[in-house]
């Protein structure tokens, strides 16, 4: 690796590699919690997968999802923690923008916007 | 079966298939979805739902593990980046109007794919290939640890792969899994990318590329909570644990018994979607 890219492809990496490993930990653990309740909560009833019926729209949209897990619905707790699981990556990849302007790497700042803005693009949209 | 006995069962499941994922290579979103869909009935789309959200939780919960040893390439990962989120929105564009029967095939396909790729021995691009233009523009040419200390290497044919990335971003939005079996083509066979460096920068990059297509799965209903709990929760616990034990394991016999597992499960998935009982 040449000097100038050691600290953008190494160090800055490994930060990032433990950031994303909390951010699966807590989404984990918040996914653990919220199943917890919801095996009590439906304890009695039958799932059924077999017929696709799509979700409500509480637990579709960003706004809608933090609102039922404010609620402390468990079907909303565990949408909030996959929410936030989706939401490492995108995490990883601004972390990384951020790697290569300090590195003055501008084409890769770039590029890496772009990456950024279509995972955005891919979490608002509906 | 209720509720509670459904879940302990897909997350048992979903444990060994992490675990049998993370000590083969295969990685566990490959057999979540026949899991789901042949073993316990499950909606196909339910099913891709869950297994995108379990393909993140590995790829992001594996990274620092692989950034440590030093071989993932960010430039080149990166850049590609941009060709797997495309088509990763692609494929879950393309999810909504495409028969489920379809999908199941095109699965079974890839299934196919992914079992002999992971069978085919590494082969290592020769050091003494003259650089690539581009490659070299662009920055992408690096080193990597080896026993005998670092060891440099070139990129190449960087559109070829560019456009293999493409394609195994649709596949991963169409079908909710990697594609780390044609992220590995693209880097180790048609970039020349040492096998090492290809699969540890495919980690990096396939929950980025799961990431753009969960959120438009997300919106559309796709992912359900009570099923998606015991997926993630399982094969994360398994890849975590089969991380812990590949040092010691040997691993062929059981990438052998795997794959074969992974391809009979393959055939059923055609052979049900051309009949039409997806």
């Amino acid at each position: 690796m040449a000097s100038g890219q050691a600290w953008g492809d190494q160090q800055f990496e490994t930060v990032i590699g433990r950031l994303l490993r909390t951010g699966v930990i807590l989404a984990a653990a918040w996914v653990l919690v919220g199943g917890i309740r919801y095996v009590r909560e439906y304890r009695g009833t039958k799932p059924d997968y077999k017929v696709f019926q799509g979700e409500p729209a509480d637990l579709k949209h960003t706004n809608e999802i933090v609102h039922a897990a404010m609620g402390l619905h468990a079907r909303g707790l565990i949408q909030l923690g996959l929410l936030l699981l989706i939401a490492t990556p995108m995490a990883r990849v601004a972390f990384s923008v951020i790697g290569f302007a300090l590195e003055k790497d501008w084409f890769y700042v770039g590029i890496t916007l772009l990456v950024l803005a279509l995972l955005i693009y891919s979490l608002s949209s509906s | 079966m209720t509720t509670f006995e459904f879940t302990i069962l897909i997350a048992i499941g979903s444990l060994v298939a992490g675990l049998l994922g993370a000590l083969t290579g295969l990685g566990g979103g490959v057999v979540i979805v026949p899991l789901l869909t042949l073993g316990f009935g499950v909606d196909i789309r339910y099913a891709i739902g869950a297994s995108l959200v379990s393909v993140i939780a590995t790829s992001s919960g594996a990274a620092a593990a692989y950034v440590k040893e030093g071989y993932s390439n960010i430039r080149v990962g990166m850049f590609l980046e941009v060709a797997t989120t495309f088509g990763a929105l692609t494929g879950a564009y393309l999810a909504v109007s495409t028969p489920t029967s379809a999908i199941a095939i095109i699965f079974g396909v890839v299934l196919l794919f992914s079992a002999y790729m992971a069978n085919k021995p590494p082969k290592d691009a020769s050091p003494d290939e003259p650089p690539d233009r581009y490659a070299t523009l662009l920055k992408m040419d690096g080193t990597y640890p080896t026993a005998r200390g670092e060891k440099s290497y070139h990129v190449r044919n960087i559109h070829t792969g560019f456009g293999l990335m493409y394609i195994a971003g649709v596949l991963s939005g169409l079908l909710g899994i990697g594609s780390g079996a044609v992220k590995v083509l693209a880097m180790d066979q048609a970039m020349r990318i040492p096998f090492k460096v290809s699969t540890t920068t495919s980690n990096f990059m396939i929950g980025v590329t799961a990431a753009a297509s969960a959120g438009i799965y997300l919106h559309r209903g796709y992912i359900d909570p009570g099923l998606a709990m015991p997926v993630m929760l399982g094969v994360l616990a398994g890849a975590l644990i089969g991380a812990r034990i590949l040092p010691h394991a040997k691993v062929r016999t059981l990438r052998m018994v795997f794959s074969g597992v992974i391809a009979a499960l393959a055939v059923e998935m055609i052979f049900k979607g051309v009949r039409g009982s997806f």
